[in-house]
Formats: structure tokens, C-alpha cells, sequence
């Protein structure tokens, strides 16, 4: 069965924007399916309409057939592609169901890092788990639109609003969850590529929507780890523990 | 002079009632949006019944009589315009607006009494949709006895009787609401 | 007032000339009763409303193409807050001052007596009332744009907190004119939709049975109802938060206890029974169209007439589909997966009973037939992106991007630009009497469909590459801002300037047509329903009060074989 559904996996569309999280593939594969099946009705009743079109121009002495529907014969060419249509239906919803599931409905345990995001007009507020691991401690590192994450981990976000609603949007993961104000909400991703990439506030939340934007950057072990170091703050730090890094 | 489009009756049924019946089924909607969206928040918050316990289920029970009272009095006033008794149809449709008015007249009162004991429509959610789907319905009885007004002044005079019926529909209605939001809003605590 | 209103009643009484009766000039056209002047103030107040939502367009465009230039023809630059003020009030214009009256009411109001064979709305006054509070919410709407702290800001869908609290939209008396116009303007279309809905249940004429309705009006009304029956939960909404953001109340703030996902339920159990509200009158037009030009019976009636109902049950039945990533249960997600793709079904069907309906015509390519055949073809783009939008799955990268903006558009346009030219252009010599110049016509045509795939093509594209909505300037994301991307931004906005220069093209072709064009006969276009059996423009009354027409068959006897004629009109005998 999973061999089965490993056919959706795909980077199709990898020239328009990257491939940047575990599950990326999967939602591309997908959207690939759905442009193969799709496209294949689609090319087929264009072709048809304007084979019709071209075809049956008004002539002279010529004159249109009545039909009324009825005819068995005919009938069959809307019954059969319209049932065709719906067990296409099936295999679309089939794989829109794993793809969902694993994304929104599972939340794999064990994560490497939890990390916070808050939206607020118009700014996005990182809270990051510092150098224990664990939310909410004294080394917790805040930073403003600038999130940092460490590449191959399994994260857990919790997602906070402060005022009205936003998004918290990475196109490169393929991610998205609005953000409501009064509730937490929990998601996951793994990163598979480091570099830096766009935050886009995808819910529109005021005059400012439009430059609510931030960067994440995913950065292997060694980076992660002095990122962390240099920006853990000072109240935090044990007095006794030594310069960061070296440990 | 009418057009004849008004006067064909392809369904059987007199254009007039069919009109009153989508009228009604765009009512319903509407107020099962509202309802609908007051059960929900009263499943999710249960502490709501401490407002809810400050309504006076009382003075709700004395104004759902009265409502149905005057759907009774909009039925004899259907019924004597079916005899052709304009007169007399006439008389109920005053009668039952007379209810209406009563209807009001408490509701005043009891808001006026709630309001002045700081129970206003921002207190919290169950005084929000207190307020709403009671003032909607209010609104709607008002509206009910503006119109029959006019009806009963024709029906007087002998004339459109068959508008009669059409109010009567439109008033067991506004009736049939108060039935939900009275238990909704006032009994269950 | 009142006195001058029950006066005109006494003049809209039958005649038996075709002289008007009754006040004249500007009032009479102001209190008339008469469907067809009702239908022209629609027509033409829709018009106008397409102007403004085409500039709002054009001025946001420009912005995206050019970052913080000055729009010419606009006051300066376009800041944050104006952008999202002018695609807010693009989006709520477009749809319901433009597409919605103009489809719906217009042609609804035009149609249905005549195509029905009545000689009027059962409730003309009522009619008149629906004009006249639309008319109402269209001053407030217009009202909204220019008061103080700017229109309203927080797109067409309204989410609350933000539409409920004037210290996040920073537009109080814009956010209030703006849900009052649009609360007035659904009273206006259910008053409306009463009218249309007795009517032909009621008046139709004598012999015609359901099924020899033309599916046009069908649809009209089936719109109505769906219309009728989904507004209702969002009156109740608009309601709640006029209060909480005039009175405070906390429906749907979570500062003060109440739930912003309500109102999104609330919105979308309307918004999307509202797409093919605006849908089915377009896909109407487009039958009596293809059927007339290709001189061919339509291919299964009935059929048609199950997918049109199917499609208004299930539409009830997907709405959550634009709140997958929202926060709902992500439970709920699957099940409006299923049912999102099965309204693929009944909408796939109709699609396809267009195009059998063209197999073995006799197809002339007028323009209005161009216009409905490019509906079929661009509504077919429209209609296949939107699975990909109806898988959950998928719809987690395409949510709010630009695919989604591409999607609607292609759905949209065709319904409310293109299905709306379509219906003007074959109704017109029947409306004003002149016939319309054809070689102008497909000029603009051209003109407009050309431009309309390049505008929306790069959409597509922008959106795949996670371009998300409603940004007044993609310069400050590293990714969108490359030249690339910008060069296809400009691509769209420079297509859109040629295509509103090629309107002038059909308002020059109105106006010459109108003018000096060729009289138009009764029937030009050899057309079977029954509007085509009265004058071009048809007389107060539609025909004359002793020559009603009775109705022996359906409209859609094309090319009935052992007949001489090529057509075969409802009201005739034999
Ligand atoms: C009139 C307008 C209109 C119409 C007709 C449609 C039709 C459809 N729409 Fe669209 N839609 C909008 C207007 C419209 N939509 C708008 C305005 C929005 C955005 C609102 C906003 O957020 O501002 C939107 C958004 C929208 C979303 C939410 C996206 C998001 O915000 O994340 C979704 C998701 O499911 C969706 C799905 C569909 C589907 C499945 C159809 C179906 O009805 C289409 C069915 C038709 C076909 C499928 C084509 C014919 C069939 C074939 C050729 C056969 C082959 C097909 C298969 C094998 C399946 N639409
Ligand atoms: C019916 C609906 C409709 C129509 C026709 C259009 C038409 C157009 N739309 Fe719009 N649009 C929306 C509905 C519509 N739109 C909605 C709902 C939104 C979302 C709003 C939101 O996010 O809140 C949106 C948002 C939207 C955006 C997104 C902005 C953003 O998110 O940042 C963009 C961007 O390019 C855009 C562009 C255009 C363009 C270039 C046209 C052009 O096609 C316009 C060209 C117009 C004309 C050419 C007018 C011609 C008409 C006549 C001359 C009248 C004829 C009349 C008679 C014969 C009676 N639209
Ligand atoms: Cu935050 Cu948009
Ligand atoms: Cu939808």
C-alpha cells in the first residue's frame, strides 16, 4: 500500500520554489496527480469543443441533426465520462486523504525542538527553546520576524495570535495554518534544506499584511548550535558556564 | 389595475400565499443562523446559565400566551374573511395587535428592568444573543402589526380579504419563533 | 411620494397602443414598475459598478507592476492601507454590484415575464422596492470609499476580529458603510428573488409546462432559491457584527469571549452557494445561445435540470473548503474533501451537454455565440483548478496564494464579464431595437479574451510559486522579488490596461449601434422562446393584453426534421 502511494511523491514544480520540508514532496505529488487527472479531462473536452466547433460550421444545404438526448446511443457519451469523472473523484480524495492526514492530523512524537510563533500586527515574534531544549525557561531565545531552525529535525510549532487572525505561511515547506487569537495550535514540520527562506503572512490582518514578512533560517548542527550560543540571553546564561562554544 | 401575470395561478395556489411561504422559508434561515449559532456558543460555555438565570422566565411564559393568543384571534380573522366578513375580520386583526402591542409593551418593560440592572447587550455572549434574536423577533412583531394595520384598514372596506390569510401565515410564524426562543433564551438555565 | 406611486399604477394599466402613460421623463423612469425599465436600472447601474471595479483593479494592478508609482488617473501612490481598501472593495463590487445584478437581476427582471409569456413580475411594486434598495446600498457602498479613515480594509470575506474592531482595521465608519451596503444589497436580491421565483411558478402561460421552460430562467430562479437559502445564516451574522463593531458585543472577538471561526462558517455557508448563484444564470445564457447559433436542440433537458439541482443541494455541502488550514477540525477537512470533488460531477456533466450539444450543428460565430463559447472554454480552467484547490492536501500550499486568485478569476470573469456580453450582445436588438455591429463586436471580443488568458496565465504561475494575496508589494520577499516573477506581474497589468482600453470598443458600439444602427426585427436571430414573438423593444406589457402567447412546446425544436423551417417557435400551433 505505501509503495502505492510513494508514486505521489514528486518535485514537480521545484523550478518555481523549493523542496524544503519532509512533507513538501508529498503535497507536490498530489498536485501532480491532480494535474495529470485533471488535465486529462481537461485537454479532452477542449479538444472535442472545438473539434465540434471547427466541424459543424453552418453551410449551405446543410442542415443540424435533431437529437434530442434521449438516444441511448448518444446518451452514453455524457454517462460514461461523467461516471469516469467520479471515480477519478475517488482516487484524488484517496490520496488528498493520506496527504492530509499525515500533515494536519498526525503529530509525530518525540519532536527535537519545540518552537513558538506568534503573529501580531504586523510582525512575527519566534520564540525559540535555547540551548535545554524546552519552551518557557529562562534561556528561551525571542527574536522578531527572524526564525532559526536546524536542518533534518522533527519541530513542533505552537501557534499564537496576539490581536486578529494571520497565517503562518513558509512556501518552501508547504506549510500553512491560520493563527487565531484565545487559542494555541500545534503543527509540525522537518526542514531537508538549509538556507533562507520567506515567512508570508498569508491572512490578511491590516494595513500592514502586505510587510509581515520574516525569514527562517535552516542551518545545520554546527550553525544552529552558535546561533543559539551568541543569542542566548545574558540573564540566562550560568554565570559559571564558559564563552559560547566552547563547552 | 393588476397585471395579468398576477392573476394566473399555474401552481393551483394563489400567488400572494406562495410568496408569503419563500418569504418565510428566507426567515427561517435567517433565524436558524442565529439559533444555530446561540447553541453552539451555549454548548461551549456552560457558565452562560448564570446569566440565563436572570431572565424572568415569568414574564417570557405571560408573553408566549399572549403571542398565541393572537395567533388565535389571526385565525378567527382568517376565518371570518373566508365568510367574506371584512368587518369582522377586521375587528380580530385589531385584537391581535392589540397582542402585539402587549407583547411589546412587556418586553419594554422587562429590557428596561434588565438594562437598568446592568445587564446590558455587552455584558457577555448570552446578553449578546439575548438582546439580538429577541430584539430580531421584536422586530419582526412590529413589523407584523404595521402591516396587518394596513390589511385590516382594507379588509374594513371589504377589500383584499384574501390578505387576510397571507398576515395570518406571516403572524403564526413570528409565533412559531418566540416558541424556540423561549426555551432557548429563558428556560434553559 | 406615495400619491405619484399609486398614480403610476393607474398608468401602467394595460394599453392598448403603445404610447406611454403617466409621469414623464426622469420620474417616470424612477417609479416605473415595468420589468424591462427595472431590468435596464440594473443593467446600467451594474455597468457603472463594473467601471469602478475594473479602475480598483487597474489602479492595484499598476501598483504590483510598478511598486509605489502614482497610478495616473488616481491620487498619487497607492499606500498599504488604500491597497487593501481597493481590493476589498474590487472583490465585494465585483461580485455583488456587478455580477449579482447584472445576471441575475438585470436579465432576470428582463427574461423571465417575457420568456414565461407573462406580461409583467407578479409584484411589480415589490420589484420596484428591490431596485430601489439596491439602488440605496449602492450609494452607501460607493459612500464607504471616501469617508473618513478610507474604505473598508479587510477583504471581501471580512474576518473578523479585524472587521469587528476598529482599533485592528483602523476603518470604523468604512468597515460599518461597508457590511450595511452589502446587508441592504441582499435584502435587495431577496425581494427580488420572491418576485422571481412566484413568477414562474405562477404566471407562466398557458400550456407551458415546467419542462418547456427555457433553461435560462431555470436557472435564474434556481439561483434565487440557492440565494434565498444560504443569505440567511450571513443576514444573521451581519447583524452580530454590526454590533460588535458598533455596540461592543463579543460574537465574534475572542478579547471579549467570542469566536472568530463562526463568522467563516457563517460566510462560507453563503459564499459558496453564492458562486453558483452567480454561475447558473451565466451557464443559462450561454445554452439559449449555443442552442440558437448551432440551430440544434439542447442535448438532454432534463438532464440538465437534475445537474442544476444537484449541484445547488450539494453546494450547501462544501463550504469549509476555504477554511481548511484555518483551524477548524482537521477531521472536518476530509469530509468537505468528498464533497467538494463530487460537485465536480453534476458541474462535469453540464459541461459535457454543452459540448454534445454542438455535435453535428449548424454553427454560425456571431458574437454572442463567440461569447458563449469562450465561456464554455475559459470556465473549463476555472472549473478543473478548483480540485486542486478541493483536496485538502493540496490545498495547504495553495491556500490564499495567487493559484486561488487565478482560480476564481477563471470562474468569475467568465461568468460575470464574459457570460454578461454574451447575454448583451444577443439580447440587445430585442432590449433597445437596433441590431449591434458585428465586426466591432468581435474586435472586442478579441480584444477582451486575449488579454483576459494573459492577465490570469502568469496568476497561475505566481501562485504555484507561492505568491500569496492581498500584498501591496512583493519587493520585500527575496523570493517573490526577483525579475521573473516581476516581469510577469508587469505581463498581467499590461494585458489588463489593453483590455480595458478595448471597452471603449463596445461602449462606442453601443452607443453607434443604438443610434444609427439597423432596425431590428422581432425575431433575428430565428430564436424559438418567447420573447423573440414580441416588438423589439417589446411594449409596455409585453404584448398585447388580448394576444397573450400560448405556448405548444419546448424552446429548444431546432432543425425538426420535415420541416421547412429551421425553427419552430413555442407559441406556434403547427
Ligand atoms: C463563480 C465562481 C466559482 C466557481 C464556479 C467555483 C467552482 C469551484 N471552486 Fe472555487 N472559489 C471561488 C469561486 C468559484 N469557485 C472564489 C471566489 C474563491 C475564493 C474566495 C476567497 O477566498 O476570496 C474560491 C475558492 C475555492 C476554494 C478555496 C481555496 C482556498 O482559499 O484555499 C476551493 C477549495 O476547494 C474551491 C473549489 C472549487 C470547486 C471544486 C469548484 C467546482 O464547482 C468546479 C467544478 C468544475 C469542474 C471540475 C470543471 C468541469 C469538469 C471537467 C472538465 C471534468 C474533469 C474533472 C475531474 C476529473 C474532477 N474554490
Ligand atoms: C466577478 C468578480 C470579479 C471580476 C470580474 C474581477 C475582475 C478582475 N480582477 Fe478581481 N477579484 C475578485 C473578483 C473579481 N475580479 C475578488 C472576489 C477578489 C478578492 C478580493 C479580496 O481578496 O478580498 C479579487 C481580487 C483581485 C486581485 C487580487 C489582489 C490581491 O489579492 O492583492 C487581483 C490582482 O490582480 C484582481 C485582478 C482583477 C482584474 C485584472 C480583473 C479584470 O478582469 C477587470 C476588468 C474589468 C473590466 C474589463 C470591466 C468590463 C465590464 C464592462 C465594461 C461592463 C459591461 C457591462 C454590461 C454589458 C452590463 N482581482
Ligand atoms: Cu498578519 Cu497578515
Ligand atoms: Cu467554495
Amino acid at each position: 500500500m505505501n509503495g502505492f502511494f510513494e508514486l505521489f511523491h514528486s518535485e514537480w514544480f521545484a523550478p518555481l520554489i523549493e523542496v524544503g520540508s519532509s512533507y513538501a514532496a508529498e503535497i507536490d505529488g498530489l498536485i501532480a496527480l491532480v494535474l495529470v487527472v485533471v488535465g486529462f479531462w481537461f485537454l479532452a473536452a477542449q479538444y472535442m469543443f472545438f473539434r465540434f466547433i471547427l466541424k459543424y460550421r453552418a453551410r449551405p444545404g446543410r442542415r443540424a441533426d435533431y437529437i434530442s438526448g434521449k438516444e441511448k446511443h448518444l446518451k452514453r457519451w455524457i454517462t460514461i465520462p461523467h461516471l469516469c469523472v467520479l471515480a477519478f473523484d475517488v482516487l484524488i480524495v484517496v490520496v488528498s486523504f493520506r496527504v492530509w492526514i499525515d500533515i494536519k492530523m498526525t503529530l509525530p512524537e518525540n519532536p527535537d525542538g519545540v518552537i513558538r510563533v506568534i503573529g501580531q500586527q504586523w510582525a512575527w515574534t519566534f520564540q525559540h527553546p535555547g540551548d535545554d531544549g524546552e519552551l518557557d525557561t529562562l534561556d528561551d531565545i525571542f527574536t522578531v520576524d527572524e526564525l532559526h531552525v536546524q536542518n533534518d529535525q522533527l519541530y513542533h510549532f505552537i501557534l499564537e495570535s496576539t490581536d486578529v487572525l494571520h497565517s503562518f505561511s513558509v512556501p518552501v515547506w508547504r506549510i500553512k495554518q491560520d493563527a487565531i487569537p484565545g487559542r494555541s495550535i500545534t503543527g509540525w514540520f522537518r526542514p531537508t534544506k538549509t538556507g533562507e527562506f520567506d515567512v508570508q503572512c498569508a491572512e490578511i490582518c491590516g494595513f500592514g499584511h502586505g510587510v509581515m514578512a520574516a525569514r527562517v533560517w535552516v542551518e545545520d548542527a554546527d550553525a544552529h548550535a552558535s546561533w543559539i550560543a551568541a543569542n542566548t540571553p545574558l540573564a540566562a546564561a550560568p554565570s559559571s558556564s564558559p564563552a559560547p562554544g566552547v563547552q | 389595475m393588476r397585471p395579468i401575470a398576477t392573476t394566473r395561478a399555474a401552481t393551483g395556489t394563489a400567488t400572494g400565499k406562495l410568496a408569503v411561504w419563500w418569504v418565510l422559508a428566507s426567515e427561517v434561515v435567517i433565524f436558524g443562523g442565529l439559533l444555530a449559532s446561540y447553541v453552539m456558543f451555549r454548548l461551549g460555555h456552560p457558565e452562560w446559565a448564570d446569566a440565563a438565570a436572570v431572565t424572568n422566565t415569568y414574564i417570557g411564559a405571560f408573553n408566549t400566551w399572549v403571542l398565541l393568543t393572537s395567533s388565535l384571534t389571526a385565525v378567527l380573522a382568517h376565518q371570518a374573511a373566508e365568510r367574506g366578513d371584512g368587518k369582522r375580520a377586521a375587528r380580530w386583526l385589531y385584537c391581535t395587535i392589540l397582542g402585539a402591542a402587549t407583547f411589546i409593551g412587556v418586553k419594554t418593560y422587562e429590557w428596561w428592568y434588565e438594562i437598568s440592572h446592568g445587564y446590558t447587550i455587552t455584558s457577555n455572549g448570552f446578553w449578546a444573543f439575548y438582546y439580538s434574536a429577541a430584539g430580531l423577533h421584536a422586530f419582526h412583531v412590529i413589523a407584523g402589526a404595521v402591516i396587518m394595520a394596513f390589511v385590516a384598514r382594507d379588509a374594513a372596506r371589504g377589500r383584499e380579504l384574501h390578505r387576510v390569510e397571507l398576515i395570518g401565515i406571516y403572524w403564526h410564524f413570528v409565533d412559531i419563533v418566540w416558541i424556540f426562543l423561549f426555551p432557548l433564551l429563558y428556560i434553559a438555565k | 411620494m406615495s400619491e405619484l406611486a399609486v398614480d403610476l399604477t393607474h398608468g401602467d394599466a394595460h394599453h392598448d397602443d403603445h404610447a406611454d402613460h403617466g409621469p414623464q421623463g426622469w420620474l417616470k423612469y424612477l417609479w416605473s414598475t415595468d420589468h424591462k425599465v427595472i431590468a435596464m436600472q440594473y443593467m446600467f447601474t451594474g455597468m457603472f459598478m463594473a467601471l469602478i471595479g475594473g479602475f480598483m483593479a487597474y489602479v492595484f494592478r499598476m501598483q504590483l507592476a510598478f511598486p509605489g508609482i502614482e497610478v495616473p488617473g488616481y491620487f498619487g501612490s497607492v499606500s498599504p492601507g488604500e491597497y487593501n481598501a481597493l481590493v476589498t472593495n474590487h472583490g465585494t463590487i465585483m461580485i455583488f454590484w456587478v455580477a449579482m445584478p447584472v445576471l441575475l437581476a438585470a436579465f432576470g427582471n428582463y427574461l423571465i415575464p417575457l420568456m414565461v409569456g407573462a406580461d409583467d413580475m407578479v409584484f411589480p411594486k415589490i420589484n420596484r422596492l428591490s431596485f430601489q434598495v439596491f439602488f440605496v446600498s449602492t450609494i452607501v457602498i460607493l459612500a464607504s470609499l471616501v469617508v473618513e479613515g478610507g474604505g473598508f480594509a479587510g477583504a471581501w470575506t471580512a474576518y473578523p476580529p479585524l472587521s469587528a474592531d476598529s482599533t485592528y482595521n483602523l476603518t470604523p465608519l468604512g468597515s460599518t458603510l461597508w457590511l450595511i451596503g452589502v446587508g441592504l444589497e441582499f435584502v435587495a436580491f431577496l425581494l427580488g428573488g420572491i418576485n422571481f421565483i412566484t413568477t414562474l411558478m405562477n404566471s407562466r402561460a398557458p400550456g407551458m409546462r415546467a419542462f418547456d421552460v427555457p433553461i435560462v430562467v431555470w436557472m435564474i430562479v434556481v439561483a434565487s432559491i440557492l440565494f434565498m437559502l444560504s443569505v440567511g445564516p450571513l443576514l444573521a451574522g451581519a447583524i452580530m457584527l454590526l454590533f460588535d463593531q458598533t455596540l461592543g458585543t463579543g460574537f465574534f472577538n475572542p478579547a471579549t469571549g467570542g469566536d472568530p471561526i463562526l463568522w467563516q462558517h457563517l460566510f462560507w455557508f453563503f459564499g459558496h452557494p453564492e458562486v453558483y448563484v452567480v454561475l447558473l444564470p451565466a451557464m443559462g445564457v450561454v445554452i439559449e445561445i449555443i442552442t440558437t447559433f448551432a440551430r440544434k436542440k439542447l442535448f438532454a433537458y432534463r438532464t440538465v435540470i437534475f445537474t442544476i439541482v444537484a449541484t445547488g443541494v450539494l453546494s450547501f455541502f462544501v463550504w469549509a473548503h476555504h477554511q481548511f488550514v484555518a483551524g477548524i477540525d482537521p477531521r472536518m477537512a476530509n469530509i468537505f474533501t468528498v464533497t467538494t470533488l463530487l460537485i465536480s460531477v453534476p458541474i462535469a456533466e453540464l459541461c459535457f451537454i454543452y459540448i454534445a450539444t454542438l455535435y453535428r450543428g449548424s454553427i454560425t460565430l456571431s458574437t454572442p455565440m463567440l461569447w458563449g463559447l469562450a465561456f464554455v472554454a475559459e470556465f473549463l480552467i476555472g472549473g478543473v483548478t478548483g480540485i486542486f484547490l478541493g483536496a485538502a492536501g493540496a490545498d495547504i500550499y495553495f491556500h490564499d496564494t495567487y493559484f486561488v486568485l487565478a482560480h476564481f478569476h477563471y470562474t468569475f470573469f467568465p461568468i460575470a464579464i464574459i457570460g454578461t456580453f454574451a447575454a448583451f450582445t444577443y439580447w440587445f436588438p430585442k432590449m433597445f431595437g437596433k441590431m449591434m455591429s458585428e465586426r466591432l463586436g468581435k474586435w472586442h471580443f478579441w480584444f477582451t479574451i486575449i488579454p483576459f488568458n494573459v492577465i490570469f496565465i502568469p496568476l497561475f504561475v505566481l501562485g504555484m510559486g507561492g505568491q500569496h494575496r492581498r500584498i501591496y508589494n512583493y519587493q520585500h520577499f527575496p523570493e517573490l522579488a526577483g525579475d521573473g516573477f516581476q516581469s510577469m506581474r508587469i505581463i498581467a497589468t499590461v494585458a489588463l490596461l489593453v483590455m480595458l482600453a478595448a471597452q471603449f470598443i463596445f461602449f462606442y458600439n453601443c452607443f453607434r449601434s443604438w443610434r444609427a444602427g439597423a432596425k431590428a426585427s422581432k425575431n433575428p436571430w430565428k430564436a424559438n422562446s418567447l420573447e423573440w414573438t414580441t416588438e423589439s423593444p417589446p411594449p409596455h406589457g409585453n404584448w398585447r393584453p388580448d394576444r397573450m402567447p400560448v405556448v405548444y412546446r419546448g424552446p429548444y425544436e431546432y432543425s425538426v426534421p420535415g420541416r421547412e423551417k429551421d425553427y419552430w417557435p413555442q407559441n406556434e400551433p403547427k
